[in-house]
């Protein structure tokens, strides 16, 4: 485990919908390279190089500057066996590790079950976004997912009330009818402690946007927004540790290039301000990023875009983070590809078990389900 | 003119055997008795539920379309405005108990086409829905029948047929299991047409002679040289069954039980009620129709009063026909979808083959605030016409007491049955803003906006979250 001090910190941003690998980590100097992309291949002289063979999309350029600073971690060719090309599966695969079965525990769920077993902070883990991801998902644990953090709560949109001491009433009412003192049996208990639960975090995490005040002016896409309601419940010390958001769609099957440069834009812009604004507030040093997609891109491009692939590359960032490359990346001679796709030869398990273990302090077989190779990124 | 018990049964039956209805079809309903009501919801006619002209020509995108929320709004739709809500009601029913998955099917088309099946066949009887079940290309793609051969069984759908779908577990053997596989050896998908020029097809159901397993075979104490049809003529035999599918209608119609993996160390709430429906089964030879009739027809389903969670489906599509502003076509219903799956429930994605944990299980802190200001919004939302039609009836009533007040908007949104104490909450805050008064135009306004305000609180409390 890292130590500073203060609790670790895991902030997950899902790419969505299967980011290119190729065209987001550029092996230029491959002839094959070339070859295989015809219509998506990136003019060398946009590529952003920061090796003598392997060069950055030319939207990421804040990546870059993560990458020069030493804070960027490079994961190489990773996916696990027998990679499914269904994004439904696949993207299961990545948050339950159970790529035998149909699983449908999350293994932050575990995660964050295991950093706060008794479930005291319903804020342990939080979710930027519609609906609970499968990741986090477990049974007895408490999450808290929020759509939106500026109108986040309880009763906020009722077109029957307007003036602020109205829904002050309303929810005082609310949490006057889940009283325990209401209801008979276990059934209404539960509902009425998942009520006022649910009520608390609203009230506790709508604090944060009011302390927060920041020099950092992200953009304005959702990732951005994303990145700074993290940032604003980061800095309002609310004992989150578990942090889930996600960006998309990736799904480039067609008009690539203009709509793989504007995600890419969008998501380097952000995280680099999103630690920027950290950084203003001395609040960076326990906060480490791991960004996944499902899966890679085929190999050869379809005109204007490329299909399901198989091997991806994943990123870890942070000031903690020992920045450089992990793995090799995979061979595009076509005798080394899987049915056109880049072979992955490295577990995503090991990937989430070395931020299990050497950033949470947690034991990260039963969390990912087995042992598996781990790297020294941290 | 119908009492307000029959009223107040009439709501639950239309709760459980459909998704709720406004007060005006309670109205009708009950009018024409109860007996009447259930034998009209067990006998759809035979035009279809909802206008499908009217569906292609408003929402053309659906068919075939590979975008998960295209066909899950496509059904929602046909939830809210089915003119025969048990038939849908019916889908869902096997829906979550066949639990078929596009997390591993990809394709929306193949599980819209199961669901109209169970639409289809879904009130006929057992052992044709495991027929139809065994022969639905999702199905047979989700549990792997397609990699079931001669000489090389593949047991998932083997199992998954016996311990989730007919008997349960601890009421056969593996070995059962692998000569029920060897049974269904052979039925598999259909190769498929190419999908140019013609566009795209749907798969098919296809039985291979060369790569199905002739030979003989022990199951269950019975021996023959049985294909797929004699293994599920022998399993719907067995009083397991009954007991199994008894269980399964009592937790989706009645009340919440106990979930699937306890129930062969838990018995059930209601011991009689089970072996009431157990007789029901064995009586009829597995006749759905007629095991619906006798559960709803009882005296434990119409005293089961709001014993039930609804699930994310029943609360959307439930409160979406309350609100009345989703029964032509139009846009909204997309939002509906995701509705349903923010709140937990992603239809024809379940979180696996044991499908959907149900009763307290749909609530977490994430879904019961998604549930809470999804209901609040729309009921008290007094431009809608189905809140409207809830004044209307209010103001019907004239001028009322501050209690008075509470029991109509309780009665017309439901009605919705209150313990003591949340009465006693809404009453107090009630009685903050007085008498409600009709007599001028601004007394109008203002009881109007506090009906708006009641009707959120009554969508926001613990019991709205139960049918």
């Amino acid at each position: 485990m890292v130590a500073t001090g203060k609790d670790p910190v895991l902030v997950v941003l899902q790419l969505s919908g299967a980011n290119d690998y190729l065209n987001t980590v550029i092996p230029f100097t491959d002839p094959l390279y070339r070859d295989y992309r015809p219509n998506l291949g990136i003019p060398e002289g946009d590529i952003i190089r920061f090796t003598d063979d392997l060069g950055f999309h030319p939207s990421m350029g804040p990546v870059k500057d993560l990458w020069a600073t030493g804070n960027l971690a490079i994961i190489h060719g990773i996916g696990y066996e027998n990679s499914s090309r269904s994004h439904f599966r696949s993207m299961d695969i990545w948050h339950t590790c159970e790529p035998d079965q149909v699983g449908t525990e999350g293994w932050l769920g575990r995660v964050i079950r295991d950093l706060d077993p008794a479930g005291e902070n319903v804020l342990k883990g939080v979710n930027f976004g519609q609906g609970l991801p499968r990741a986090m998902a477990l049974r007895g644990v408490p999450v808290t997912s929020v759509s939106d953090l500026a109108s986040y709560g309880v009763l906020t949109d009722v077109p029957a009330i307007s003036a602020p001491e109205e829904r002050e009433w309303m929810l005082e009412l609310f949490s006057r009818v889940y009283s325990p003192a209401i209801g008979s049996g276990p059934v209404m208990d539960y509902l009425g402690q998942t009520g006022r639960d649910a009520l608390k975090g609203a009230d506790i995490i709508k604090t944060a946007p009011e302390q927060y005040s920041s020099t950092v002016e992200y953009a304005d896409n959702p990732i951005a927004k994303s990145l700074r309601s993290v940032a604003q419940v980061h800095l309002a010390n609310l004992g989150t540790q578990v942090f889930y958001t996600q960006y998309g769609s990736f799904d480039t099957h067609f008009n690539q290039l203009p709509t793989h440069a504007k995600l890419w834009t969008d998501v380097a812009g952000a995280v680099s301000d999103f630690f920027a604004d950290l950084r203003e507030h001395d609040a960076a040093d326990n906060v480490t990023m791991l960004v996944f997609t499902e899966f890679g891109r085929r190999v050869q491009d379809n005109g204007t875009g490329c299909d399901h692939g198989r091997g991806g590359v994943a990123f870890a960032i942070g000031d903690r983070v020992k920045g450089g490359m992990y793995g090799q990346y995979p061979s595009l001679k076509a005798e080394d590809l899987i049915e056109g796709d880049l072979a992955p030869d490295y577990d995503f398990r090991g990937f989430y078990s070395t931020f299990a273990e050497r950033w949470l302090g947690l034991d990260a077989k039963p969390i990912v389900g087995g042992q598996f190779e781990q790297l020294d990124f941290l | 003119m119908p009492s307000p018990d029959d009223i107040a049964l009439m709501a639950h039956l239309m709760r459980r055997a459909g998704f709720g209805a406004p007060r005006a079809e309670l109205e009708q309903r009950a009018a024409k008795g109860y007996a009447a009501t259930v034998e009209e919801l067990l006998n759809p006619g035979p035009e279809p539920g909802i206008d499908e002209d009217e569906l292609v020509r408003y929402f053309p995108q659906f068919e075939s379309s590979l975008a998960p929320v295209a066909a899950q709004t496509e059904w929602v739709y046909r939830m809210v405005n089915t003119r025969w809500p048990l038939q849908e009601k019916m889908a869902l029913f096997w829906h979550q108990l066949f639990a078929t998955g596009n997390s591993k099917v990809d394709n929306p088309p193949e599980l819209s086409a199961q669901i109209a099946m169970f639409r289809r066949e879904g009130l006929t009887t057992f052992p044709n829905l495991l027929v139809q079940l065994a022969q639905s290309p999702a199905m047979i793609y989700w549990l792997d029948n397609n990699g079931n051969h001669y000489g090389s069984i593949n047991e998932n759908w083997g199992r998954e047929l016996l311990e989730l779908f007919s008997m349960g577990v601890g009421h056969y053997s593996e070995d059962d299991i692998k000569e029920a596989s060897r049974a269904f050896t052979g039925w598999t998908i259909g190769p498929k047409p190419p999908r140019q020029p013609l566009g795209r097809f749907y798969w098919s159901f296809d039985f291979i002679p060369s790569d199905h397993d002739y030979g003989e075979k022990h199951f269950l104490g019975h021996t023959g040289n049985f294909d797929g049809g004699d293994i599920i003529d022998i399993i719907v035999r067995q009083e397991d069954t009954a007991r199994f599918l008894s269980r399964h209608l009592y937790n989706f119609f009645v009340a919440d039980e106990p979930q699937v993996p306890a129930w062969n160390i838990t018995p059930p709430n209601d011991p009689a009620a089970i072996d009431f429906l157990v007789q029901a089964y064995l009586d009829s030879g597995a006749d759905i129709k007629a095991i619906l009739r006798a559960l709803f027809n009882s005296d434990f389903f119409q005293q089961a009063r709001f014993a039930h969670i609804k699930s994310p489906a029943e609360l959307v599509v439930g409160t979406a026909r309350l609100a009345g502003n989703y029964n032509i076509p139009r846009t909204g219903f997309t939002a509906l979808a995701f509705e349903c799956n923010w709140q937990g429930q992603e239809l024809m994605n379940p979180p696996s083959v044991e499908s959907w944990h149900t009763g307290s299980e749909w609530i977490d802190g994430g879904a019961l605030v998604r549930r809470v200001n999804f209901a609040a919004k729309l009921l008290s939302d007094t431009s809608l016409p189905g809140v409207q039609a809830i004044l209307a009836g209010l103001k019907e009533r004239g001028n009322l007491s501050p209690a008075d007040f509470v029991r109509t908007c309780l009665d017309l949104a439901g009605p919705v049955q209150v313990d003591d104490g949340t009465f006693d909450e809404l009453l107090a805050q009630a009685q903050q803003g007085g008498d409600i008064s009709w007599d001028t135009d601004e007394q109008g306004q203002e009881s109007q906006r506090r009906a708006g305000a009641m009707l959120a609180m009554i969508a926001a409390t613990r019991e709205y979250q139960f049918a």
